[in-house]
């Protein structure tokens, strides 16, 4: 492992691998990949297209579940427990760790719906009164509730791309998550959309461990406080984000994020 | 060192390098002129390296102009973050550095024609040379990235230093057995303490160089016991 010596090992951490690999088939897509998560730090995951970053994320809540080759070898532990583990209910683990993907896909409900929807299948409220606490708290938090208040049976449909995909934030919220992760969640927004999303991973962090996949240098940079750069299935460098971008360690790392790859 | 996916970035870094290649080279020759027009008592050398102190001034603007466009448009990184960072630090300092040549060269025309009654004028050419090589060195350095010249350059500060601190000494001793030409003592004694400030801007340049090269910053370095505190 290329992994630099900077060691970032956290004492507690919410979510850890250790030497994970995945393959597809006979293919292997991850060789080995260890890193910590925790609630302080936004991690943002960079490196070229096909470089295995996406599916390093979707282990974390066994989203590869539903790809019938994929293979997964290695330890990810959520407050220390395996989530690999037979025991380990999925469907509770994705409320746990939630997701939010590159295009906005709310459910064509309302916006009210949209957000109620994951609170009710888990049975987290009681009755319409805590329901409608649980949204506006949810809506409030994903900086959507002062744009959306007046029309919460509108379909989230109608809104707008950003908005639609702080919604999508939202529903991810209102499960209560420990934590999020965020797979390209701007890169079919406009730059004010983008900008928004962004300053809300500022507030969210400290409350949800965050994990962001991003093909945007500069969003990685701005958001994140440890930035992990994968290249051909590998953790070529992970470090704090001020580092890889002011002094990265490895060659590699460099060429990327200075525009020199391939 | 691989290109840049995009071309135009090349450009605009290799446009910076020369223009900082060409600063150097001017500040160098203006130093050693400067030096030329003290020993021969050229005054007409002297004028041309006031008036060649303007080009400098000007690629210090294109330069800054030049980063600033770099910074905004292509969001540099990395090496290429601390390259832009260095030359742009680099140049304010360069320009220091001509404006003390230029000092110099002011200072020749105020010196008493027969400069053979001036023993210590024996000593400044020697002392100008190095902080003229470091000067040369620690530019080289950035565009070579080489960070192990950058080192030597500011190791070769103490030379330039002791020899102010010798120039010192024989000036004032000269001076109590000369009184008559403490004027022209006095302004030789600028004209070392140029020289020696010349030798430490050459310094910052070299660390600076150090940084952009290596992503490290040199610890602070030890002072000798100089004469002088400080400026």
């Amino acid at each position: 492992m290329t992994q630099e010596q900077t060691d970032l090992t956290i004492a507690n951490p919410k979510m850890s691998a250790r030497d994970v690999k995945v393959f597809y088939g006979p293919k292997q897509a991850i060789k080995g990949v260890s890193i910590d998560v925790d609630m302080d730090h936004v991690t943002a995951f960079i490196g070229p297209s096909g470089c295995g970053k996406s599916t390093f994320l979707r282990t974390l809540n066994r989203m590869n579940d539903t790809v019938a080759s994929a293979r997964v070898e290695g330890e990810i532990t959520l407050d220390g427990e395996n989530i690999y583990a037979p025991t380990m209910d999925v469907v509770q683990l994705r409320a746990r760790v939630g997701m939010v993907f590159q295009k906005p896909n709310p459910f064509p409900k309302s916006i009210y719906e949209n957000i109620a929807y994951g609170p009710r299948i888990h049975g987290l409220a009681a009755g319409k009164a805590d329901m409608d606490v649980i949204v506006e708290k949810s809506l409030r938090r994903a900086g959507l509730w002062d744009e959306v208040k007046d029309r919460l049976n509108d379909s989230g449909t109608a809104l707008s791309g950003g908005q639609q995909q702080r919604l999508c934030i939202g529903r991810a919220i209102a499960v209560e998550p420990e934590v999020i992760l965020m797979d390209e969640p701007c890169s079919a927004l406009d730059p004010i959309a983008t900008a928004k999303i962004e300053e809300l991973i500022h507030e969210l962090r400290g409350r949800y461990g965050i994990v962001i996949v991003t093909h945007n240098m500069q969003q990685a940079a701005r958001v994140s406080q440890r930035t992990a750069f994968f290249h051909l299935g590998e953790l070529v460098e992970y470090g704090v984000t001020s580092d890889i971008f002011t002094n990265p360690r490895q060659e590699r790392t460099k060429d990327y994020i200075t525009g020199r790859y391939g | 060192m691989a290109e840049h996916t995009i071309k135009a970035f090349d450009e605009e870094i290799d446009r910076l390098r020369g223009l900082i290649a060409e600063m150097g080279g001017r500040a160098e020759a203006a130093i050693e002129n400067a030096m030329l027009a003290l020993q021969r008592q050229d005054k007409v050398l002297a004028a041309q390296v006031v008036a060649d102190d303007k080009r400098i001034d000007a690629i210090e603007a294109e330069v800054e102009k030049l980063v600033i466009q770099v910074i905004a448009l292509r969001a540099p990184m990395a090496n290429d973050l601390r390259d832009v960072i260095a030359a742009l630090k680099i140049v304010s300092v360069v320009e220091r550095i001509g404006d003390y040549a230029k000092n110099i060269a002011k200072r020749v025309p105020l010196i008493a024609t027969n400069t053979r009654t001036l023993e210590p004028i024996s000593l400044l050419p020697s002392m100008g040379q190095v902080a003229g090589e470091m000067v040369h060195d620690a530019l080289n350095a950035f565009a070579a990235r080489d960070a192990d010249l950058a080192l030597a350059v500011v190791k070769r500060d103490q030379v330039v230093d002791d020899f102010y601190n010798s120039v010192f000494r024989t000036l004032v001793t000269f001076m109590v057995e000369n009184p008559k030409t403490i004027s022209e003592c006095a302004h030789l004694l600028f004209i070392a303490k140029n020289i020696e400030r010349i030798g430490d801007h050459a310094t910052n340049v070299a660390e600076m160089v150090y940084y952009a090269a290596t992503g490290q910053t040199l610890p602070e370095r030890e002072r000798g016991a100089d004469l002088q505190p400080e400026d």
